[in-house]
């Protein structure tokens, strides 16, 4: 039988002190994978110019300075169109997205979680099935579909789709399947309270942290989307691909265009700070039970 | 009362036949089909039907402008017997994903395993360490800075400096270094859902268990993992392959960024970028239409395999 020992008042298996060190070399190699890019593209964008171009390049700053993000705040406003177009459009299709994505999808995860009716369960497997296809692989014929509809360079052809992205559906639905329980609904039926109601009043306070996954993840795709096919006006166009046209700029731009990267990158990564244990909270049902 | 009318529904149920008692079902449900319509139509739009239209325009000759001529399996046979690039492609696609999809998904499972045991802070802070590259929009062109082909290039300095080459290595523009390269940044921007789901999932088992466990002779973690860690996450373990699987293969945008379109000697180009340059530019939808196909299936495939590996998991 295995030995026993206690760390915090639990019992836990014994763990060799090889395997623990094993683990923590393998995990700090990954760590300083992961991070060292990431550290990177942050200095690089508070580099003065000087210190971007010298040979051999640091992994320190000597002189941080914010002008990269000056520049690109003054490239900015040297645009054809003004850049404060392309944050509106960005904010605007991300908010407008995500709402609607919310709403939509929680009404239905809903109805295919608690509510038993001929249909359901077929129509959920294929929605499951949805998620083994990626976009790119449909890009095209999607643009057919969107000309017929009139959608081609109009905010709701990015819209739109996005209010019927797949993984939030799944998400939701599954997290309503563990935490909402039956019992709780059956009560309010018998109140009298319609299905709407029940589902806006009890349900939904109910799973909060999977609004919260759903908000962040619709968020992030529709933020850190780039130059869509479905656009071609420059008016419509991006946030992002506003600044990859700065980026495109070249040698004299690289401080600009490293600042740039920090700026787009920062917001998904604090709005994922923020919510991280509401995201980890809804994964916990995330699994495919077949 | 209530025990007469379930007895008296019972009865009826029986005496119904089986459409009848589901069309009774659907009308006693008008509100739940009420309340999935504004979703499901969205979806079965942009989502499934965009799907079906690929699978019928592949059999056709279509250029956007005339109408679509059946052509029968022309396209298929074209694509697979005449079109050298697409069995580059294949090539491609295939190394890119078998190493890959397996690679970030035992990187994902690995990662979320050893820090499951840290305290939750310190566990929360190296968690945003490994997921922020797949959440960071543009910040994986700054592989494109560290390998770039001047002096400047992180990797050309060091290189140089320890005087292993004298000129720089243009890294993304070599046939031999593209495919490598590659493989990394999608690597390093892999830890994504997969990961969270498996965190989650991990923090799920009950503690209960591997004391069980131990009692009963579990001897190490390793027996741990395979025994009791495992087989208690098998759904997050299902919808990580998934979602592994699917970032496998939608990854072109990422090498088009780095490497330009088409890479050099076509080194990186895979499936998708196959798909982009017949669809996107050259406007042969319905050959295009047939290489989406043939990805459903690469795609529907590889998800049935995984699932038999995991059906293995613990015993």
């Amino acid at each position: 039988m295995a030995k026993l020992r206690t760390r915090k008042h639990k019992v836990v298996l014994a763990r060799s002190a090889g395997g623990d060190a094993g683990i923590t070399v393998l995990l700090v190699i990954l760590g300083v994978f992961m991070f060292v890019p990431m550290y990177y593209v942050v200095i690089q964008s508070l580099k003065p110019l000087d210190e971007l171009w010298m040979f051999p390049p640091r992994f320190i700053v000597y002189n941080p300075t914010f002008k990269n993000f000056k520049d690109l705040f003054s490239l900015m406003s040297g645009n054809l169109v003004p850049f404060s177009r392309y944050i509106f459009n960005t904010v605007f299709t991300s908010v407008a997205g995500t709402a609607g994505h919310l709403f939509v999808a929680s009404l239905a995860a809903y109805a295919l979680a608690k509510i038993k009716f001929p249909g359901a369960k077929g129509t959920f497997k294929l929605v499951q099935t949805s998620l083994m296809f990626h976009q790119t692989v449909t890009a095209i014929t999607s643009f057919i579909l969107m000309s017929a509809l009139n959608m081609i360079d109009t905010y709701w052809a990015i819209v739109i789709p996005a209010w019927g992205s797949t993984l939030g559906l799944y998400l939701m639905k599954q997290f309503m399947d563990t935490n909402v329980t039956d019992a709780v609904l059956e009560s309010s039926r018998l109140d009298g309270a319609s299905e709407l109601r029940t589902f806006w009043v009890i349900a939904m306070p109910m799973v909060k942290p999977a609004w919260l996954t759903l908000i962040v993840y619709s968020f992030q795709s529709l933020w850190n989307a780039g130059q869509s096919v479905y656009i071609h006006s420059e008016q419509l166009k991006s946030l992002n691909y506003a600044i990859q046209q700065i980026t495109a700029g070249g040698i004299k731009r690289a401080g600009a265009s490293a600042a740039a990267t920090v700026v787009m990158m920062l917001v998904p990564i604090l709005v994922f700070v923020v919510t991280q244990s509401n995201i980890i909270e809804t994964m916990g049902s995330s699994g495919m039970k077949d | 009362m209530s025990e007469k009318t379930a007895k008296k529904k019972a009865v009826s149920r029986s005496e119904m036949t089986k459409w009848q008692w589901t069309w009774k079902e659907i009308k006693r449900n008008k509100v739940a089909y009420a309340m999935i319509a504004p979703y499901m139509l969205i979806f079965l739009c942009f989502t499934v039907l965009p799907v079906v239209l690929s699978m019928v325009i592949s059999f056709t000759d279509f250029n956007m402008l005339e109408f679509p001529t059946p052509v029968g399996f022309k396209n298929y046979t074209r694509l697979f017997l005449y079109d050298d690039i697409f069995l580059i492609a294949c090539k491609n696609t295939l190394i890119f994903a078998i190493i890959v999809g397996p690679v970030s998904y035992l990187m994902s499972l690995m990662v979320a395993w050893f820090i499951n045991e840290l305290s939750p802070r310190i566990r929360a802070i190296v968690t945003l360490i490994f997921y922020a590259p797949s959440i960071s929009g543009q910040a994986y062109l700054v592989w494109g800075t560290l390998f770039s082909g001047d002096s400047y290039g992180w990797a050309n300095a060091i290189l140089m400096e320890l005087g292993m080459i004298t000129t720089e290595i243009q890294f993304f523009k070599d046939a031999d270094w593209v495919m490598p390269l590659c493989i990394i940044v999608a690597l390093w921007t892999s830890l994504g859902t997969s990961f969270l789901s498996f965190i989650a999932g991990l923090q799920g088992i009950d503690k209960a268990q591997f004391e069980a466990g131990a009692v009963d002779g579990i001897r190490n973690r390793w027996q741990e993992l395979w025994y009791i860690t495992l087989p208690n996450m098998k759904p997050q373990l299902m919808f990580g392959a998934v979602m592994a699987i699917t970032n496998s293969f939608g990854f072109g945008g990422v090498v088009t960024a780095l490497c330009g379109f088409p890479s050099v000697d076509y080194a990186a180009h895979t499936i998708v970028h196959h798909l982009d340059d017949y669809g996107g530019q050259r406007f042969e939808i319905g050959y295009s239409s047939a290489i989406a196909v043939v990805l459903f299936a690469v795609m529907i495939g590889s998800n049935a395999l995984v699932k038999k590996i995991l059906s293995k998991v613990g015993s």
